[in-house]
């Protein structure tokens, strides 16, 4: 039996309250994509056998540019959020393991940056 | 005992555990996930990028889907968001606490199959 006051076992050893912020957040970012890939979805019917000028018109209809932003950001944080899981669960090597983190995270805010710049170019007309 | 040497999941299913619906169609979410996350993100990207760059841009993309090897990487995207759409959407279900028996799993497993083959075949009917 241990004698130290429960407070200082607790102290630094206890939670951080922030265990389920990951399982949270691809939970969010699951209900938030089904209702963006609806979009996606009827995106292609809108876009199928589109040209570049009926594609762009499209893109650029403010309404389909904050939805087509929102699908970015989500879908990218959402598949860091899996990736991120699927390398911890897989690589043990501890090099590797952290490269492949900061690439996935890494990728992800790029790709994120990239799509808000080229939607917002699309749709501001540049 | 050398820890490293003993088999890890998903790598049981085929030569220690028998493969069965339930254990196939939980690592095939991962499987999907990888592939939209690595393949069809980028390729969204690229897309959204040709849109936003011009005619000629917008062209080579177009030729790229046009290509049967295009054809083939939007087809198993397609398949892929399809089928992680709806398996997202079963897993949403459990995580709610329902449908957590044996029989709602595999009930459910065959449907994510089924609308996950319509949803995928409308959507290659009008892209290409």
């Amino acid at each position: 039996m241990s004698m130290t006051n429960p407070l200082a076992r607790a102290r630094g050893h206890g939670s951080a309250r922030s265990g389920v912020h990951h399982w949270f957040a691809q939970r969010a970012s699951a209900v938030l994509l089904i209702f963006l890939v609806a979009w996606l979805i009827y995106a292609a019917f809108a876009l199928a056998g589109a040209d570049h000028a009926e594609a762009r018109a499209f893109l650029g209809q403010p309404a389909n540019a904050a939805a087509a932003i929102l699908l970015v950001v989500a879908l990218l944080y959402h598949a860091m959020l899996g990736l991120q899981v699927v390398i911890e669960d897989y690589v043990h090597q501890p090099a590797a393991e952290i490269v492949l983190h900061f690439l996935v995270r890494a990728g992800a805010w790029f790709g994120m940056a990239l799509g808000i710049i080229q939607l917002l170019k699309i749709a501001l007309g540049a | 005992m050398n820890s490293t040497k003993r088999p890890i999941s998903p790598f049981m299913i085929g030569p220690h555990y028998r493969p069965q619906l339930t254990s196939v169609l939980s690592i095939t979410h991962r499987a999907t996930g990888v592939l939209l996350s690595v393949v069809g993100a980028p390729l969204m990207l690229w897309w959204i990028a040709a849109v936003a760059g011009g005619p000629q841009s917008y062209q080579s993309v177009v030729a790229f889907f046009d290509h049967w090897f295009g054809t083939l990487v939007l087809a198993a995207c397609l398949a892929s968001l399809s089928y992680h759409l709806f398996n997202g959407i079963r897993h949403l279900i459990w995580d709610s606490g329902r449908a957590l028996d044996l029989r709602s799993a595999y009930t459910g497993g065959w449907l994510v199959l089924i609308a996950t083959a319509v949803l995928t075949a409308i959507l290659l009917g009008i892209l290409t």
